[in-house]
């Protein structure tokens, strides 16, 4: 069969690689959408749209596995999408084992494609119990024919989505054999795609292949027919001796496309054998078409149209992404970044056109208004394209909690509440791990076993509730369980136990606060769920370099609630700037906990260099930031001096400064991507009179003072 | 230049077809399921509407028979893009009106040289 394309041009080998890393987000976006689905599937009364959109996020990775090579996931993906395709036909029912091993086979996929995604390095997942499982489902109506596999229906009844039991591959590929058609290439050594061909027909049994392109490629890619029991694994296994896997393609043999007689732009039909035929390619002959791709069928075609029942109105599925576009991260950031020096640069013009005398100003001063209301509109809109929801980070608990309550024989519900919170990207990627420790502390020392929670009046199910919602400027994060809750007297006792400070007058908000202290658990049982001592201070101490904040509110017997409150975005920052001889600083305003004036006599020198000043009877660090920074002083300070205390890591320490200037927003620039990391510095930004400011690392200073 | 309507749910197919197509010369105009194609259909003409079976929203059938039902697409060769080469997906499609099928995965030359078939 010839194989040129007649197309208005010939399409030469193309590049199937630019099209996989977008396989891969869609790919995950359906994995995601897949559990989320199979955790909220009513096994009693599975909703025949939800079995419909289960199967097409299976169908969808599958069909996308399958063009772009990634053999294994194809695999996997057809086996979950049989046994789908009979729940969604009704041919079998749900059961919650299904569930188990579909959401295992979830996270198989997941493994399968974060190894492609790293180039296909170490070893394959190893699927067969999981493809065994799914058949013997899957072929739930049919016992003998599940019982000839290796696993039987019952064993699968027990399996765990942790813990699939192991049961051996089920034979059926190897005993069928298939027509397969190769495809290798584009090679930059065409020879090569021969030495496979040799190679396969030296394995005695693996069965047989012919070139099918007659040794010639007009597209760069070699053709072969394979004939074989072998899976497309194991032939990819063995070429990969020779060419690189993705250079190799195993598709079913034949056509693969059909036309259907009379149908509206078919082309027309070979005609019956009649006596007499054409030499393909002889001077004059027609083109010939491809026989074998024509559909013929007795049964008269209706006419086009006249069947169509009523066009059925299908459910409108949420959030078509007609209407979106998908950029990367960089782009954006780019965007953020010039955004950001517009944002300088009008601030400079601001600041230059007081300076002019007062007729300029005036004419001036209406654009220059303008430029500052749109430079501002711009810089939050830009921003918000960096903003994405928290479903993101909540849609992860369900699974987690399910898991993790299973393993502790408790009974969990998890509610949420405003996932539809939109934050910035890094910063949700920044908060879902102290988030999730915060969840599944709960699900561990909060609530209580379904047994202690009826003595005590409770339902037997506890709630974990999830609430995000923006307030002012800041996104709140709540994490509320309606456990045991904390307990004063004992955490007053543990703290005096390891020589805290913790007088019975503390107020119960000091008291709940004592679990940020460092290796500071409460738990009386140590698990392996949230471990032993690492966690609240780290916790704590994630947030703090968010610049966000902790706080937590409990009832012993009725719960406990920790909010997280975090700044929108980590690219724009809420400062309080200080002058240290002509330079400024700039100090994180949310670390930020008073200013005074240092009157004589505060400031005490102790052990030699160290000074501490006194703040009603506490005695704290003083770091200079002039002899810190090595800021040149011309002359001694106009005024008296002046104490900023911050906060950071459950340390204070008192900055020394001249003055202060004032309370502004900054846009935080990276130091490190533009200059070198620099001890004491988390960033810098560029005020208004062009001048570069750096930005204090609070918690750095705060270690500094320590030592 | 002929015009294509590539219809598929999934980024990454609609990606390697419209990129396929128009490296081969063609104009593409993609849409994310039925409904969306059949909102785009109504606003030009296509020489040709290569479309996905299983979509949410609308399936390529039923965006084939809605195709069908009017006038101007009533004699433009609409190709389902399907997973299976199954015979009850084939006579599903001729019954909905479809010109032919192509079965998923296939690779960029087969498209076009399919495509050639019905485009001249």
């Amino acid at each position: 069969m010839s194989r040129t394309a007649p197309g208005p041009a010939g399409a030469a080998g193309i590049d199937l690689g630019q099209f996989h890393q977008i396989f891969f987000e869609e790919a995950g976006e359906n994995l995601e959408r897949m559990e989320q689905l199979l955790l909220a599937l009513d096994v009693a009364a599975a909703d025949d749209e939800d079995l419909n959109a289960i199967f097409r996020c299976a169908h969808s990775i599958k069909g996308g596995a399958a063009t772009f090579g990634f053999d294994d996931v194809a695999e996997l993906t057809h086996e979950l999408e049989t046994l789908l395709d009979r729940l969604r036909r009704h041919e079998l029912a749900p059961a919650p084992p299904m569930v188990d091993v579909m959401l295992a086979s979830g996270d198989a996929l997941a493994a399968q494609l974060a190894r492609h995604q790293a180039g296909g390095q170490g070893a394959r997942v190893d699927t067969a119990a999981l493809i065994a499982e799914l058949r013997a489902l899957a072929g739930g109506h049919a016992p003998a024919a599940a019982a000839a596999r290796a696993a039987p229906a019952a064993s699968a009844s027990v399996v765990t989505a942790t813990s699939p039991p192991v049961t051996p591959a089920a034979d059926a590929p190897h005993s069928v054999v298939r027509q397969l058609e190769l495809i290798v290439g584009p090679l930059a050594q065409p020879a090569r795609a021969d030495a496979i061909a040799e190679l396969f027909a030296e394995i005695e049994g693996l069965g047989t292949i012919e070139p099918i392109d007659g040794g010639q490629a007009a597209d760069g890619m070699r053709r072969f027919k394979v004939l074989t029991t072998s899976s497309d694994a194991e032939l990819i296994d063995l070429f990969s001796f020779h060419v690189s896997r993705e250079e190799v393609r195993l598709l079913p043999f034949g056509p693969g496309y059909g036309f259907h007689p009379d149908a509206p732009g078919a082309p027309p039909l070979q005609p019956e054998p009649a006596g007499f035929g054409f030499f393909d390619d002889a001077p004059g002959a027609p083109p010939a078409l491809p026989s074998p791709a024509v559909e013929r069928t007795t049964d008269p075609a209706p006419p086009a149209g006249s069947l169509a029942a009523p066009a059925r109105t299908e459910r409108i599925a949420p959030a078509a992404e007609a209407a979106t576009l998908r950029v990367s991260v960089d782009k954006v950031d780019q965007l953020i970044n010039l955004v950001g020096e517009l944002v300088i640069t009008q601030a400079v013009l601001a600041q230059t056109s007081r300076g002019l005398d007062h007729a300029l100003q005036q004419q001036l001063g209406a654009g220059l208004a303008d430029l500052e209301r749109n430079t501002r509109d711009l810089q939050e809109a830009v921003m918000s394209i960096r903003m994405i929801p928290m479903s993101g980070v909540f849609n992860r608990f369900p699974r987690m909690l399910r898991d993790l309550a299973g393993k502790l024989g408790k009974k969990v519900e998890l509610v949420t509440h405003g996932e539809a919170t939109e934050l910035d990207k890094g910063l949700i990627e920044k908060i879902t791990d102290p988030l999730t420790h915060l969840v599944r502390n709960a699900c561990d020392h909060g609530i209580e076993l379904p047994a202690e929670r009826v003595a005590r009046g409770k339902p037997e199910h506890g709630t974990i509730t999830l609430v995000a919602s923006h307030q002012g400027g800041s996104v709140v994060i709540e994490v509320r369980d309606d456990g045991r809750g904390l307990n004063r007297a004992k955490l007053l006792a543990k703290a005096r136990e390891r020589g805290l400070d913790a007088p019975d007058s503390l107020s119960d908000a000091e008291v709940w606060a004592l679990i940020f202290a460092p290796g500071f658990s409460t738990a009386e049982v140590v698990t392996d769920v949230s471990g032993r001592g690492v966690g609240m201070d780290v916790v704590k101490r994630n947030i703090a370099a968010l610049n966000g904040t902790v706080e937590i509110d409990s009832a012993e017997g009725h719960g406990m609630t920790v909010r997280v409150r975090l700044p929108l975005t980590l690219a724009i920052m809420d400062g309080m700037s200080v002058g240290v001889g002509d330079e400024c600083y700039i100090v994180p305003l949310a670390s930020v906990v008073e200013s005074f004036q240092v009157g004589p006599g505060l400031i005490r020198t102790v052990g030699g260099s160290a000074r501490v000043v006194e703040v009603r009877d506490e005695f704290m660090p003083v770091l200079a930031l002039d002899a810190l920074f090595g800021v040149p002083r011309t002359g001694a300070p106009a005024g008296q001096p002046i104490m900023v205390v911050v906060e950071a890591d459950g340390g204070r320490v008192a900055l020394l400064v001249d003055e202060l200037i004032g309370q502004q927003q900054v846009v935080v620039k990276n130091l490190e991507a533009n200059y070198r990391r620099v001890d004491d510095v988390s960033g810098a930004t560029i005020l208004g009179d062009g001048r570069v400011a750096l930005i204090l690392d609070i918690a750095s200073l705060v270690r500094r003072s320590r030592h | 230049m002929h015009s294509i309507l590539a219809v598929d749910d999934s980024a990454s197919m609609r990606q390697m077809v419209a990129f396929t197509l128009k490296n081969a010369g063609f104009d593409v105009v993609e849409a994310v399921d039925g409904q969306d194609a059949l909102e785009k259909a109504g606003t030009r003409d296509f020489s040709l509407v290569l479309t996905d079976q299983n979509m949410p929203r609308m399936d390529g059938l039923s965006l084939t028979r809605r195709l069908r039902e009017s006038p101007r697409y009533r004699n433009v060769p609409i190709l389902v893009l399907t997973t299976e080469s199954s015979d009850e997906m084939k006579q599903a499609g001729r019954a909905a009106g479809a010109t032919g099928w192509m079965v998923k995965p296939f690779d960029p030359a087969r498209l076009i040289e399919v495509i050639g078939k019905v485009i001249r």
